[in-house]
C-alpha cells in the first residue's frame, strides 16, 4: 500500500469526473468528491482520475518514493 | 412494461429563443418518461437533478455501449467516434492526455491575453460606432482567437475552420455529405499542422497540439494518428462552436433583464457568480443529447431501466429543478449554492469549462465595463435564432450604445 490519495475538498468543483474515472476510489458525498480509501497500492486509473480534475484537487503521492504522481 | 408506455415526441416543440418547454416541470414531478426522438430508438428522459446526475455520473451507465447501437438523436447522422463514444479507462487515457492544458491553473494564465483580446475587438466596434453586430464583432472572434492561441493553429485560417467547425453542432442545418466534407476538411487541415509540428524538431512550439503530437511520437500506444487529428480537430470546433454560442445567449439575457444588467454594472465582482447562473438558467442544448445506456438493470426516478436501455438526461430541467434551485425560473445572482450541471457531470463533464468560465467572465466584465448602456438596436422579436443545430444561439445580436 504505497500511494497516499487525497482530495482537497476546498479546491473540489464536484464535477464527477474522478467517480465516473474510477468509481472504486472516489465517491461524491454532498456534492464534493472524496477518496474511499487513502492508502492503496499502484493504480493507473487512480492516475487517470488525478490527472483529469479540472481544478487539481487530487493528490496521489508515492509514499515509498516520496514523490507526488498528481496534481 | 416498458413497451406498454407510450412515447412522447422528443423534442416537444421547435426551440423558441432561450424558453424551455413547460413540459419539462411537468414531467419532473413524474418518473421518468418514454421518449421518441425524430432518429433512433426510443428512450427514457430523466428530467429531475438527482436523476440526470446519476445517469450522467454512474458507472453502471455508458456511453460506448451505444457504439453500434440506433442511438436516440436530433440528427439523421451517427457519430459514435471520439471521447464521448467511450467509456473509462480508455476515454481516460485520451483525457489525461489534453486535461492538463484546461486546468483552473493553466486557464488563469491566459486571462491576462483574453482580456487583451476583449477590449482589443470592443475598441474597434466602438470606434466603428453603433449599432454593431455583437456576434460578429464580438462573440465569434473572442473565443476562436484563444482556442487557436491555445492550440496553436492560425487564427488568420479562421474563415476555414469556421464553417467547417458548423459540422460538430449540425443537426440539419448542413446535409449529410456537406456534414462529412466539413469534417473531412477539417481533419485535413489539422493533419496539415501536425506534419508542419514534426519537422519542426529543431524549434518546437509551446501549444497544445505541439504536445500532443510529441505524446503520440514519444509512445505510439498512448494515442493513434487517427485519435491525435481527430481529438485536435474537436478541440478546435467544439472549443469555439459552444462559448461563441453562450456569450451572445448571456448578453442577450442581461439586456432583457433590466435589474439584472443594473446589479452587474453597479457590482462587476458579481461577474463569475453571473456566469454560474446564466449557465444554469440558458438552455444551450436545444434538446438532451447523448443517451447513455445502462449495463445493468438501474432504479432511476421510480423505474427500472433494464440494461441495454437508454436514457436521456435533460441538463437544461435539472438546472431548473425546484428540488435543488429556489425560485429556479428566475436568475439570481446571489444564490448560496449554484450547484449547476450546465457542464455536465461525470466522465464526460465538458474539458473545456474552465476555459468557457474564463471567457465568459472576461467577456462579460468587458461588454458591461465598455458599454454600461448597451441596448439592442432592434426590437426582440427581431432578433434571428440559429435553426438545425444541437445548441440555442443567436445568428445576429445588433447592439447599439450612447445616446
Amino acid at each position: 500500500m504505497s500511494w497516499r490519495v487525497q482530495v482537497d475538498p476546498e479546491v473540489c468543483i464536484g464535477s464527477g469526473i474522478c467517480a465516473g474515472t474510477a468509481p472504486e476510489q472516489f465517491e461524491l458525498v454532498a456534492g464534493k468528491a472524496r477518496s474511499r480509501r487513502e492508502t492503496i497500492g499502484p493504480d493507473d486509473r487512480v492516475l487517470d482520475a488525478a490527472q483529469s480534475c479540472p481544478v487539481e484537487a487530487i493528490s496521489v503521492r508515492d509514499l515509498a518514493a516520496g514523490t507526488d504522481l498528481a496534481p | 412494461m416498458t413497451e406498454t408506455l407510450p412515447a412522447r415526441t422528443y423534442p416537444f416543440s421547435d426551440p423558441d429563443g432561450l424558453r424551455l418547454d413547460p413540459l419539462y416541470a411537468q414531467l419532473r414531478a413524474q418518473p421518468l418518461a418514454r421518449v421518441r426522438m425524430p432518429y433512433g430508438e426510443e428512450a427514457w428522459l430523466a428530467t429531475r437533478y438527482e436523476d440526470v446526475r446519476l445517469i450522467l455520473g454512474d458507472a453502471r451507465f455508458s456511453r460506448a455501449a451505444g457504439v453500434g447501437r440506433d442511438e436516440p438523436r436530433t440528427r439523421p447522422h451517427l457519430q459514435q467516434e471520439g471521447m464521448l463514444s467511450m467509456d473509462p479507462p480508455e476515454h481516460s487515457r485520451l483525457r489525461r492526455l489534453v486535461a492538463k492544458a484546461f486546468t483552473a491553473r493553466r486557464v488563469e494564465e491566459l486571462r491576462p491575453r483574453t482580456r487583451q483580446i476583449a477590449d482589443g475587438l470592443l475598441d474597434t466596434m466602438a470606434a466603428a460606432g453603433p449599432p454593431a453586430d455583437l456576434v460578429e464583432h464580438f462573440a465569434t472572434p473572442l473565443p476562436v482567437n484563444v482556442i487557436c492561441e491555445l492550440l496553436g493553429v492560425p487564427f488568420a485560417d479562421r474563415h476555414r475552420f469556421q464553417v467547417w467547425s458548423e459540422a460538430i453542432i449540425s443537426t440539419t442545418s448542413l446535409s449529410i455529405e456537406q456534414i462529412q466534407q466539413y469534417m473531412d476538411n477539417l481533419h485535413g487541415y489539422i493533419a496539415d499542422l501536425i506534419a508542419q509540428r514534426r519537422v519542426e524538431t529543431d524549434n518546437p512550439r509551446d501549444d497544445l497540439l505541439t504536445a500532443m503530437v510529441r505524446a503520440r511520437d514519444e509512445n505510439e500506444d498512448r494515442l493513434t494518428e487517427h485519435e491525435l487529428v481527430s481529438l485536435a480537430a474537436g478541440l478546435l470546433a467544439a472549443g469555439h462552436e459552444t462559448t461563441v454560442t453562450q456569450i451572445p445567449n448571456m448578453v442577450y439575457v442581461l439586456l432583457t433583464n433590466p435589474a439584472a444588467w443594473e446589479r452587474l454594472r453597479a457590482d462587476p465582482s458579481l461577474v463569475p457568480a453571473a456566469v454560474e447562473e446564466l449557465m444554469r438558467f440558458i438552455p444551450l442544448g436545444v434538446a438532451a443529447a447523448f443517451a447513455r445506456y445502462a449495463t445493468e438493470d438501474v432504479e432511476v426516478g421510480g423505474v427500472t431501466v433494464r440494461a441495454g436501455e437508454p436514457v436521456l438526461g435533460s441538463v437544461a430541467s435539472a438546472n431548473r429543478d425546484e428540488r435543488v434551485f429556489d425560485h429556479p425560473d428566475e436568475l439570481d445572482f446571489a444564490r448560496d449554492s449554484n450547484p449547476h450541471i450546465g457542464f455536465g457531470h461525470g466522465a464526460h463533464h465538458c474539458l473545456g469549462a474552465q476555459l468557457a468560465r474564463m471567457e465568459l467572465q472576461v467577456a462579460l466584465a468587458a461588454i458591461v465595463g465598455r458599454f454600461p448602456d448597451l441596448r439592442l438596436a432592434v426590437d426582440e422579436a427581431q432578433l434571428p435564432w440559429k435553426r438545425g443545430m444541437l445548441v440555442r444561439g443567436l445568428l445576429a445580436l445588433p447592439v447599439a450604445w450612447g445616446p
